[in-house]
């Protein structure tokens, strides 16, 4: 195992150069530079630009160099926990992402719990009374969820909290509480914010888990294991539970791997129709007006957080399910 | 001696294991005919290929069964509501027919407040002359399907900010938005299919690249990789050569789960020994592959391939709900739904958010005609 995991390991190095390689092709692709961006808006709002400004901003970040040297000192400077400077706010991309980092765990958190605690029951329901209404609807309103688009739903969510409950418009508190110190009264208030994001945001992920969960615990339901355990008298509900709901349970550790990124990028389209302070628009944000820094290391990121995950989760299956042997390897 | 009754007919020994005509035909079916025979009994996968021949046919003709244009403006019914199409006029049968709108503009918020005036009856007139298109490119005609009254209007989903009709702009949305994903999933499967069967069949260190190609792919986050390649579409290019880039893009971030389907079924089929014949007799790769090996889980594919036709038209929908997809003039349902974007469309002209509805139904067809197929491929069930 440990051998196993030191191999893992090692393989991490090389793809995740290869990672950092491509994403700062992805942020070097549009044509032009953040300068150029700021120049042409400075100059559409009737404002002149000095030149030796432009050049000695442009020398200060580094833009100048060449590009392999661009990435050398990008990517040695994440290496030590340096992830680069952003130019729009004008911060290191630590301070620029830390304040929004908060909230995003949260929401994102409280998401999965969230779709969690609908999808098992609905899962566990559907498979066991296959074919029944109950069934049959469950999956369909599950359908519905995967099939709308996200941010529309997100609007008319926004839009019957506000009639109905009286919700302010938009992000995650009152403007009231805005930039105030936390306290009992703007924690009630995001409470009352909080639900509608973590509604849309779970919805698509319900109906695709609650499909995953009744498929795999199907397939498990007509071995041979469960017939002996309900010949032998083992009470339904019993039996569901010990054995091949466990056995069903494996794709949800392997879905680790695609967990951990989406908890820090945080559904970026319903987050910004939405107006949430998370991470998610910034990142989208950022790569639209070539916000280079804050772009690919967001970016970076989030790839490496996949990696880290894909691996986690390997791991764990490994440990988990016997019928993984890491040795040996099959014949065919 | 009682009487015993006794067959005239020969014996046949072998009648045990002869098959009824029925029999027959199922075990001699072919693999296309077996799976044709199974899909036939998923009742909700036949009704879906059914709505979505339907749908498609609707945009294939969509500039005959649209009253207007595309872009035909109507200066004076901007923010419309929907019509209703009545029969009856005071309990006196007069035929399909809308009421006029009284139009007033509400000066307290502004709002451009439309009521139905219930003595301008306008009659719908069919297969009429109205704006001028050319047919599949073809030849120039001006006959729809339904046109309004001569000095009517007809405003079936109410119009938008520019008072163009929404009924005619989601038949003519439809076009693009269904083609996308069948250009996008046609690419896709052949860039799958060639990576997948290169790595699955020559294995060892060209699969192990070509692994760590995938695995790459797949640990960049979807939308972000979207926005900074549909970034790098040119300016200058044509809308409709945008149009093939954003279903490039599509395409370029989707075949690796394909290729990984590919790869893991070639694994296991090229040690089979038909496989070893063919390599015996002297067969090349691209035929192994292509003659033996992939017809093998053909169904397979293309079942997946239709269950990932959905993710490509949400995917453009929500590019183009961040206008980073398809440009105006070119419209897409996504394109429609961009301008429902604020809250204010949601609250005073709700009829915006309509586009959404073929989407619904689209991606549930789809969704479930894939499910029905991939039930059906599978031959052990």
């Amino acid at each position: 195992m440990a051998g196993y995991i030191l191999k893992r390991l090692f393989f991490m190095i090389p793809t995740l150069f290869v990672i950092s390689v491509l994403v700062f092709v992805i942020i070097q692709l549009p044509p032009g530079d953040y300068l150029e961006t700021y120049i042409a808006e400075l100059e559409s709002q009737g404002e002149s630009v000095d030149p030796d400004r432009v050049n000695f901003l442009r020398a200060e970040y580094g833009l100048d160099k060449p590009i392999y040297e661009q990435y050398f000192v990008w990517a040695s400077g994440m290496l030590v926990g340096d992830y680069g400077y952003s130019f729009e706010y004008g911060l290191p991309v630590n301070e620029v992402i830390g304040d929004r980092l908060f909230l995003t765990i949260i929401i994102s958190v409280v998401t999965i719990i969230f779709t969690w605690a609908i999808a098992f029951p609905i899962g566990i329901y559907s498979a066991t009374h296959q074919y029944s209404w109950g069934d049959y609807g469950l999956s369909f309103i599950g359908f519905i969820g995967l099939a709308t688009p996200n941010f529309l739903l997100a609007l008319v969510m926004l839009y019957l909290a506000n009639v109905y409950f009286g919700t302010s418009i938009g992000g995650l508190m009152d403007p009231a509480y805005i930039d105030q110190p936390w306290r009992i009264d703007k924690f009630l208030s995001v409470l009352e914010h909080l639900w509608i994001p973590v509604v849309v945001i779970g919805t698509s992920g319900t109906a695709g888990m609650i499909r995953r969960l009744r498929a795999n615990l199907l397939d498990e339901l007509q071995k041979q294991y469960v017939v002996t355990a309900r010949a032998k008298g083992l009470q339904e509900k019993k039996l569901v539970r010990k054995y091949p709901l466990r056995m069903s349970m494996n794709f949800f550790i392997a879905d680790i791997g695609s967990l951990l990124p989406s908890v820090i990028s945080g559904a970026e389209i319903t987050a910004i129709v939405l107006s949430l302070p998370t991470t998610g628009p910034m990142m989208l944000n950022a790569l639209q007006s070539q916000d280079m820094y804050l772009a690919g290391s967001f970016l970076m990121f989030l790839a490496m957080l996949t990696v880290i995950g894909v691996m986690l989760s390997d791991i764990l299956l490994a440990m988990l399910d016997p019928r993984i042997r890491l040795q040996g390897g099959a014949t065919k | 001696m009682s009487m015993h009754y006794v067959s005239e007919a020969p014996f046949d020994a072998h009648s045990v294991e002869q098959l009824t005509p029925e029999q027959e035909k199922l075990y001699l079916a072919s693999q296309w005919r077996l799976m044709w025979l199974k899909l036939k009994q998923h009742r909700l996968a036949v009704g879906s290929s059914v709505v979505l021949i339907i749908i498609y046919l609707l945009a294939l003709f969509c500039e005959f069964l649209s009253p207007y244009n595309l872009h035909t403006r109507h200066t004076d019914y901007i923010y419309a509501p929907p019509q209703r199409v009545h029969v009856f006029h005071e309990g006196e049968f007069v035929g399909p027919f809308v009421y006029g709108y009284r139009y007033q503009l509400n000066m307290e918020n502004l709002k451009r407040e439309y009521t139905p005036d219930t003595q301008n009856i306008q009659k719908l007139r069919f297969f009429c002359r109205g704006d001028g298109y050319r047919f599949w490119g073809l030849f120039e005609t001006d006959v729809h399907f339904v046109c309004p009254a001569s000095d009517g209007y007809l405003f079936l989903f109410g119009t938008d900010r520019l008072g163009r009709d929404m009924y005619s702009r989601i038949l003519h949305g439809a076009k693009i938005s269904l083609t996308i994903g069948l250009v996008g999933i046609a690419l896709s499967f052949i860039l799958g299919i060639v990576i997948g069967g290169v790595a699955g069949y020559y294995g060892g260190v060209v699969d192990n690249v070509i692994q760590r190609l995938i695995e790459i792919l797949r640990s960049f986050p979807e939308l972000p990789l979207w926005m900074a390649l549909s970034a790098t579409l040119p300016v200058t290019w044509s809308p409709i050569l945008v149009f093939f880039g954003i279903t490039l893009i599509l395409a370029l971030l989707d075949w690796t789960g394909l290729a990984r389907a590919v790869r893991s079924k070639l694994l296991s089929l090229r040690e089979e020994d038909y496989c070893t014949a063919a390599q015996l007799m002297g067969a090349r790769p691209r035929r192994i592959i292509g003659r033996h090996l992939l017809p093998g889980f053909m169904s397979h594919l293309i079942a997946s391939a239709s269950l990932s036709i959905p993710g490509m038209i949400l995917g453009e929908t929500a590019l183009s709900f961040l206008g980073l997809g398809l440009r105006p003039p070119i419209t897409s349902w996504g394109v429609l739904l961009n301008e429902a974007q604020n809250i204010n469309v949601v609250a005073l002209y709700p009829w915006l958010m309509l586009p959404v509805v073929p989407v619904i139904i689209v991606i549930l067809a789809f969704n479930f005609l894939g499910d029905g197929l991939r039930d059906a491929a599978d031959p052990y069930k």
